[in-house]
């Protein structure tokens, strides 16, 4: 897995900014693996810029100044013993499989190794 | 793909300059899991060593493996890098059927350790330091099996199969800048790096550290600069190369067809290339394409982690001597030849002689039963010679040949006695009544018989015949089952013929 | 004879308790309830009748043998479909779940069976929590008891509508931007919302991370705190959760039953909130304002505080909820459990069979913020959105603080509206998306936060609630205060609001070991 280095992109900047079109609705979808029919390709379309439009709010107030808060509760170092505890049986694991074959979970042909 | 296609590497070198890059995971060898309290253990039964978290069931949560923290932080100053005064872990965002939440738990603006380097000599005596980037903790994915089809392989398969015992399992990047600068050594370069780090995680004892079960594994980043020119070329990133010979091999073949491609007019693709160990190519994955918006975003079910100075500084003192410096210390303190250390180095039986030494042991007899009789049982089981004995054991064994009471024939006798689980050396020669008869009675009485019934023999030997000794000296032995000392036999035989 | 249903859980618990009544009947003449209106109300998509029986049975088997069981122990309980559960199906609303089967328990279901509660079944709500209304539900949305023809909120209707049609005296639910508060409000019932951390989310099936809280749904503050007593508190397979010993919610809801309790109490009225902004019904904002009185002649002192950065909380939700949920969505791949579908065309792979599952699982409003939020984290529209979003949520934070530096508690409508009608703003994003204005603020902030009736809206007869919010690990005060507050307004009013909830049809519309 490469790093890249993190985008850095004023709203300004992003290729047109705000503006929400169908191929960018599919290519997100296709990023999202959610099969759309063109319908809803073509409504989801303006939906999601009304929402882009209204969240877009957002970036009036988030001046550079003002730190980003991921976590609500500011808590550090959370950590668990490296003990080992009881795993479910492979039975349990497999029981909601939609397909297995013996112990393990079966999938259709893969197209892209990773 | 064919070999054709690959220009003269050395006419490749004078075109170019090769720019290397290494992104090297190394699986950690905790008790469980990175997130979750499943063990982390290799070879067990598909699925066993799985729950709702690294299963990515509904409602699963993480939990961070603060034992993977601590060696993460070794392993980060081990490397000469900075440790993060407070870091994150982030999500990964990508499909794929082996990773089971559809994101990988990775670090991604925030690493653990940063800014490291770690210098390498190379055969020539050249000294190489390589700039490391970054190390940071992540998870690996499950194990595919792929069905059907010709050759087992992904493509053309029919379906696959998905064991997650593997999933889970902690992780460290360790990331490079950009090397420079490497000319010819490129390949060796890239072996003696992956090799390093491989000794630098074992020293730690954080990892396993063997490549062919996928503990330590080399993604290796190639690309070429016409010489006279300042522009970088567009790199491939050679992935599953798991052997250090396949590091070297794959840099020397990128190299190569690299070259063809380019001087033939063509251009390098952006590309995650996979290694084949059985032909020596690489082939094309797929391109870097948008399909790469991994989407990273803080992980909002862990909070940060914020190892104090105080802890980091502990996790320092527990540092082992850095494995470079320790073997040139070793092979001075043990006055070896350099192919006696190479041989001890090449057999990874350095901690096993260095043990045997601190037990009181000299270090040409620690290195010599290491490397030879313990190191051919080994290999005749087929098993690693530090599974076999102790280096207590073996210490305890070349003391009792030191002080006569065994002889090295005996003492290999012994040896088996230790290695069949009958104890201690002291124990073997008591229970198989293995010692050198030192008793001069019993030596004697038998001298006394041989040379009864072999009067000529005794006659020459009385002549000054004195070679003709051995006809008896050798009765002797036999009679003792050859537990005596045959130069004491000898003296006495010597005396007994003079009387 | 007492109308089991009718009373409170801690009223059960005490006959249960003195052995006047057994868990059995308790639990009986509660799936009788069901039976009897949740054809016409749809709060549950799944009922145990069988498991709950037997489950109540041996609480009564091990009161009589003289065991030392808690003090909720044998009575009725409803769990929203978001929490997984080894003996009850688990599909959080959601087709791609349908008929699956978790092979665990949520901590906080296991924290009921600890306890001895007795788990009813499964609650209807919006599909994976995304909604207002429990309209999204994939299986059919939940009716509120007050007006069959409205919504009960969201996500989750379903608790609320069963706690307030008397089907279950205790319910849980979750709350990641008002799922808890908001249809409390409108169904005329209680909920809380406690501190992120507060209690666990392993085995909630996550929405939002970081936004998400489960807690408890009923009818009164002091059964909503006896729930949350049994819930709360840290656990080690949920690194958010906090390792604090939390007081008791009981004790502190028994406390605001004394006089004097709301004397000198400093209430912060949130002027972003306090209903003269727009969307707010004429109703709602005079039932507060008549609330705000009675808190001043009891001697609260009423404060007017600013919180500017609130008029942001609904953007940041909808960038921060969406990103979240798009990541943690993902894991609905067809792979290791749920809906597998395969493509109407073309070759059947990995990917597409993936991208078939989830087209055809998931609904609308799923795949819309599903999509929303892989736009919000996409390389080169990072900073612009979510990470603005979080530079808000530090805004909103630092409201809070200093809000409660000048007073005790903050308090606001829980809703804007009181129940719309099923079907009005299903096709209005945003004016779906207002909704939440009041709730937001608390999940960004991590804050506790609880509602609770105050009254009917003159001109339509709809429950109204009021919100209490205090500072994070400050649960306790919310029930102290609650109670008073709820005390006080019974007072006024002469009885209970649910009370006056009109009396539903019954009839044997829905058999009692249902399925979705």
């Amino acid at each position: 897995m490469s790093t890249q280095p993190v985008e850095s992109t004023e709203p300004g900047e992003s290729p047109e900014p705000g503006v929400i079109t169908a191929a960018q609705v599919a290519h997100l979808a296709s990023l999202a693996r959610i099969d759309l029919t063109d319908d809803e390709i073509a409504s989801l379309t303006p939906e999601l810029q009304q929402i882009v439009d209204a969240v877009a709010l957002v970036s009036s107030v988030a001046t550079p100044d003002v730190p980003a808060t991921s976590h609500p509760m500011p808590l550090t170092n959370v950590f668990r013993d490296d003990v080992p505890v009881p795993s479910l049986t492979v039975e349990q694991a497999l029981a909601g499989a939609p397909a297995r074959d013996g112990d393990k979970f079966r999938v259709p042909a893969i197209l892209d190794e990773d | 793909m064919a070999k054709a296609n690959l220009m003269d590497y050395d006419k490749a070198l004078e075109l170019f300059e090769p720019v290397l890059g290494f992104e090297v995971h190394v699986e950690l060898n905790t008790a469980t899991k990175m997130f979750c309290g499943c063990a982390n253990e290799f070879g067990q039964g598909a699925n066993t060593n799985t729950c709702p978290t690294c299963l990515g069931l509904p409602g699963g949560l993480p939990q961070v493996n603060g034992k993977a923290i601590e060696s993460s932080i070794r392993l980060g100053l081990a490397l000469g890098c900075e440790i993060a005064e407070t870091c994150r872990f982030a999500r990964k965002n990508y499909f794929y059927p082996d990773t089971a939440k559809n994101f990988q738990t990775s670090q991604y603006d925030e690493p653990i350790a940063y800014e490291g380097s770690l210098t390498i000599e190379l055969e020539s005596g050249r000294q190489v330091t390589v700039a490391i980037e970054r190390a940071h903790m992540e998870e690996d994915a499950g194990k595919l099996t792929h069905k059907g089809g010709a050759s087992g392989r992904i493509q053309g398969a029919d379906y696959s199969l998905v064991d997650y015992n593997r999933g889970g399992v902690p992780l460290v990047e360790i990331v490079t800048h950009m090397i420079e600068g490497a000319e010819a050594d490129a390949p060796e370069i890239g072996r003696t790096y992956v090799a390093a780090v491989r000794e630098i995680v074992k020293a730690l004892g954080v990892s396993n550290a063997r490549m062919e079960e996928g503990n330590v594994r080399c993604d290796a980043n190639v690309s070429l600069r016409p010489r006279g020119s300042d522009t970088l070329g567009t790199r491939t990133e050679t992935k599953n190369v798991n052997s250090l010979r396949s590091v070297e091999r794959a840099i020397r073949y990128e190299i190569q067809r690299q070259a063809q491609v380019l001087s033939a007019g063509g251009t390098i693709v952006q590309e995650t290339r996979h290694w084949h160990e059985d032909t020596g190519t690489t082939s094309p994955g797929r391109p870097k394409s948008d399909a790469d918006d991994y989407r990273y975003f803080p992980e909002p079910d862990l909070v940060p982690v914020a190892p104090s100075r105080e802890w980091v500084e502990e996790l320092r003192a527990t540092l082992p001597e850095p494995p470079a410096e320790r073997r040139k210390r070793l092979q001075a303190e043990w006055e070896f030849s350099a192919l006696e250390f190479q041989d001890v180095v090449n057999s990874e039986l350095l901690d096993q002689v260095e043990a045997t030494v601190a037990a009181g042991a000299s270090a040409q007899s620690a290195r010599k039963w290491w490397t030879g009789e313990i190191a051919r049982l080994a290999n005749v089981d087929g098993v690693s010679p530090e599974t076999l004995v102790s280096p207590g054991q073996v210490a305890e064994l070349v003391a009792l040949i030191d002080s006569g009471t065994l002889t090295d024939r005996l003492g290999r006798q012994v040896l088996e006695g230790v290695i069949a689980g009958e104890g201690n050396p002291a124990q073997v020669v008591e229970a198989r009544g293995l010692a050198v008869v030192s008793d001069d009675g019993a030596l004697i009485a038998a001298i006394d018989d041989a040379l009864a019934s072999q009067p000529d023999v005794l006659a020459k030997i009385r002549d000054g015949k004195v070679q003709a000794a051995g006809a008896v000296i050798g009765a002797v032995m036999k009679a003792m089952r050859g537990q005596a000392d045959a130069a004491r036999v000898r003296e006495l035989v010597l005396e007994r013929a003079a009387e | 004879m007492t109308d089991l249903t009718r009373i409170s859980a801690a009223e059960l618990s005490g006959l249960l308790a003195d052995g006047s009544v057994s868990s059995v009947e308790a639990t009986r003449v509660h799936l009788e309830r069901i039976a009897a209106v949740d054809g016409d109300v749809h709060a549950f998509l799944h009922v145990a009748a069988e498991t709950a029986l037997a489950t109540a049975a041996d609480v009564d088997r091990r009161r009589a043998a003289g065991d030392r069981l808690g003090p909720l122990a044998g009575v009725p309980v409803a769990i929203k479909d978001v929490l997984v559960t080894a003996d009850m199906p688990t599909t959080a609303g959601s087709k791609i779940l349908e008929g699956w089967m978790p092979p665990y328990d949520a901590t906080v279901v296991r924290k009921l069976r600890e306890s001895d509660l007795v788990p009813l079944g499964k609650t209807n709500m919006d599909e994976f929590a995304m909604g207002s209304s429990t309209e999204h539900s994939a299986y059919g949305p939940t009716h509120n008891p007050w007006d069959l023809e409205r919504i009960p909120g969201g996500s989750g209707g379903g608790s609320a509508a069963a706690v307030a049609a008397f089907e279950a005296p205790l319910a849980l639910g979750s709350d990641t931007g008002g799922s808890i508060r908001q249809p409390a409000a409108v169904t005329g019932s209680v909920g809380f919302k406690p501190t992120y951390g507060g209690v666990s989310r392993y085995g909630a099936i996550a929405m939002a991370s970081s936004l998400d809280q489960v807690g408890p749904v009923a009818r009164t503050v002091m059964d909503t705190a006896l729930l949350h007593d049994v819930i709360a508190g840290h656990d080690q397979m949920d690194a958010t959760s906090l390792a604090t010993d939390w007081p008791s919610m009981a004790a502190a809801a028994t406390a605001g039953l004394a006089d004097g309790a709301l004397k000198g109490v400093r209430v912060g009225v949130i002027q972003e909130l306090a209903g003269n902004a727009d969307g707010f019904q004429a109703g709602v904002k005079q039932r507060f304002d008549e609330t705000l009185a009675l808190l001043s002649a009891a001697g609260a002192e009423v404060i007017g505080v600013s919180c500017p950065n609130f008029e942001y909380s609904i953007a940041a939700y909808y960038l921060i909820h969406p990103a979240e949920a798009s990541s943690n969505l993902a894991r609905f791949d067809s792979v290791r459990f749920g809906l597998r579908e395969n493509p109407a065309d073309g070759p059947i792979t990995s990917e597409r069979v993936m991208s078939a599952t989830r087209g055809a699982g998931f609904g609308p409003e799923v795949k819309r913020r599903i999509i929303l939020g892989t736009y919000a984290l996409s390389a080169g529209y990072y900073d612009a959105y979510y990470g603005s979003a979080q530079k808000v949520r530090t805004l909103i934070q630092r409201d809070f603080q200093a809000a409660f530096e000048k007073v005790d508690v903050l308090v606001s409508p829980s809703a804007p509206t009181t129940a719309f009608k099923i079907g009005e703003k299903i096709d209005d994003l945003l004016a779906m998306y207002i909704n939440d204005i009041t709730t937001i603020p608390a999940n960004l902030a991590g804050v506790p936060g609880l509602g609770l009736p105050m009254g009917l809206a003159p001109e339509d007869g709809l429950p109204t609630g009021l919100q209490l919010m205090a500072p994070a690990m400050q649960d306790a005060r919310l029930y102290t205060l609650g109670a008073a507050i709820e005390q006080l307004l019974e007072a006024s009013w002469g009885h209970t609001l649910i009370s006056q909830a009109p009396e539903l049809r019954t009839g044997n519309t829905r058999s009692a070991e249902g399925n979705n």
